[in-house]
């Protein structure tokens, strides 16, 4: 074997080693390999970096680039005129309804189901966590149809739900709770780490101190979870106003009525005659993921300060 | 419910908290599930299994099962890559490549969907040099592996990611001592203790791509027996089947113990992928 020098002497015993080093008057350099050992060539680097930078602009940035660059083909005059159609305000306010009851509602549940999961011990957690990652992978198709058996004109609930006079499926409520459905993980995923890692420590402090349990859970559980909420809910939101497949199925997708921003993309889509204005709708969604990655990764910095500042 | 090391456990709220939680999990998920089993069990066994089995289903699941494999192992592969590269090098435009990983999983994938079939077709900035090679992306199962490889891009890199972050930069040391060059070290050091992570995000975009609908309606064309993935499936036989829906639950049941098998499966190699994370 063509062992590097500095490899030799680690074959010397460990007892032996203090003795001849004391005999040395020199200290002996540290054991460390040599550099090229360790690092692959540059050469190597270089390419390795290319064909990432290559595969990244070709999944990720072209992709991104090309929506607005196809939104303005029609030039700014058409690009206003889309986005300035009655059915695509009406479907930004169905969006921004939609996520203003499914999001609150969402958070309610990650903040309750975080506390119970993170702060307590009871048989059956695991099988509670696993039904709070359903979501991430049951097809949204799925879900709207399970929807639809449930409160679909020939559901189970259907009958009942006539006769009171209740439409879900094919109108707003069932576009809510498709949209629950697929986002509701997004704030107690986040959260559940956190409330877990910091354990109940101060809670029972706080407790001992004479505070009520509500004063405890909002002044001092809250504030040490607050940037993670914020992010479970940024998350949470994109995710809300961007569902497609699960609401395209509980919706009638009748433009300017029951589309949502997604769904209008895609009608607008199959009509050929404008081909520039479902980017130009795209547009407003992907600024919002834009938006959701700019704040994701001001988070991001400012933990890593606030770690580094520990 | 409450177990007994709860008992010295002063913090209140556990009932209401837990109560809502399952309250909330049932009303969403359970009930629901309830409601697709009561419909599958309210048809005859034989009736079924024609409808989960028939030869245009049995198609689709080939087309999603094959495309997710293919698009999981291109994310894999890549994945693995950029994850490296973000890691370990510096170069300019590091910080935007890391923050662009996440954009998939922020893009609605209606929008996904849209600029990728524009991208591939004939005159798009990537379809206008592919097709005249023959490769054709628009209208073809290429075209779903390519969604579903963009849809699934960020699992595997955000897996990895923070296993390489924590490599113990001393057992690198240790293989290079021993004589071990920068290839060896990575192939017989490195890389075993990466499988784990490499495998769970492969898992979690093969999942992704499974379930996956939105994306793919724009770019795939939706062609029975050739394009159809087994969501549209579903959401074709719903449309076309009058109010009856029977026709959707074959193949949505199918699917549905498919997600159930794999959360299980993904579950159990994080358990494993986090025994290697320990130190």
């Amino acid at each position: 074997m063509n062992l590097p020098r500095s490899a030799k002497a680690c074959s010397v015993e460990p007892p032996a080693r203090p003795s001849a080093r004391s005999a040395d008057a020199t200290p002996p350099a540290p054991l460390r390999p040599p550099r090229s050992s360790i690092q692959e060539p540059p050469l190597a680097k270089w390419l390795l970096i290319g064909v990432a930078g290559l595969f990244a602009a070709v999944f990720l940035l072209l992709p991104l680039v090309n929506v607005f660059a196809q939104a303005f083909s029609a030039g700014l005059a058409g690009y206003r005129a889309a986005l300035t159609d009655r059915d695509t305000l009406a479907a930004i306010r169905l969006t921004l309804l939609v996520a203003a009851i499914s999001v609150p509602l969402n958070v309610v549940f990650g903040v309750a189901a975080s506390w119970a999961i993170a702060k307590f011990d009871f048989r059956g957690k695991a099988v509670l966590l696993t039904f709070i990652d359903l979501p991430f992978s049951v097809s949204p198709v799925v879900a709207g149809l399970m929807l639809i058996l449930l409160y679909g004109a020939n559901g189970l609930l259907g009958r009942w739900l006539e006769a009171h006079g209740l439409a879900i499926i094919f109108a707003t409520p069932g576009m809510v709770l498709a949209t629950m459905f697929v986002t509701f993980p997004f704030v107690a995923r986040e959260l559940i780490p956190i409330m877990q890692d910091q354990g109940r420590e101060q809670e029972e402090a706080a407790l001992t101190l004479g505070a009520s349990g509500w004063q405890t859970f909002w002044h001092v559980s809250l504030p040490s979870v607050k940037w993670g909420l914020f992010y479970g809910v940024i998350l949470c939101n994109a995710r809300a106003m961007g569902e497609y497949g699960a609401v395209s199925v509980v919706s009638s997708k009748i433009a300017g009525k029951t589309d949502t921003l997604p769904l209008l993309v895609e009608n607008l889509y199959n009509d050929v005659s404008h081909p520039a204005a479902p980017f130009a709708v795209a547009t407003l969604l992907a600024l919002l993921a834009l938006a959701t990655l700019a704040v994701k990764t001001c988070l991001e910095w400012k933990s890593r300060r606030m770690r580094e500042q520990v | 419910m409450r177990t007994n090391s709860n008992k010295s456990n002063p913090l209140p709220g556990f009932g209401i908290t837990l109560g809502f939680t399952v309250l909330y999990l049932s009303v969403l998920v359970l009930i629901p599930i309830v409601a697709l089993a009561l419909k599958a069990l309210s048809l005859s066994w034989s009736e079924l299994w024609q409808l989960a089995t028939n030869a245009r289903a049995m198609a689709a699941y080939r087309l999603s099962l094959g495309a997710s494999f293919a698009a999981a192992l291109l994310n894999a592969a890549f994945g693995s890559l950029l994850a490296w590269v973000l890691v370990r090098y510096r170069f300019p435009g590091r910080r935007l490549l890391d923050g662009l990983v996440d954009f998939p999983f922020a893009l609605p994938t209606a929008v996904a969907g849209l600029t990728l079939a524009n991208l591939f077709s004939e005159h798009g900035w990537l379809g206008r040099f592919l097709v005249p090679m023959g490769i054709q992306g628009q209208s073809t199962r290429l075209g779903v592996v390519l969604a579903l490889t963009f849809v699934g891009l960020p699992f595997s890199v955000r897996t990895l990611q923070p296993l390489l972050e924590n490599l113990d930069k001393a057992v690198e040391e240790a293989a290079a001592i021993l004589g071990a060059g920068w290839l060896r070290t990575f192939v017989s050091v490195i890389a075993p203790t990466l499988l784990p992570a490499v495998l769970t995000g492969f898992g979690l975009a093969f999942a992704r791509g499974l379930g996956e609908y939105g994306s793919i309606v724009f770019i795939s064309g939706n062609l029975p027996f050739q394009t159809e993935i087994a969501p549209t499936l579903v959401v074709m036989r719903l449309d076309s089947g009058g109010f009856d829906y029977t026709g959707a639950v074959g193949v949505a049941l199918v699917l549905l113990i498919f997600s159930f098998a794999l959360l299980f499966t993904l579950n159990w190699l994080q358990g494993w992928s986090e025994k290697f994370q320990r130190p």
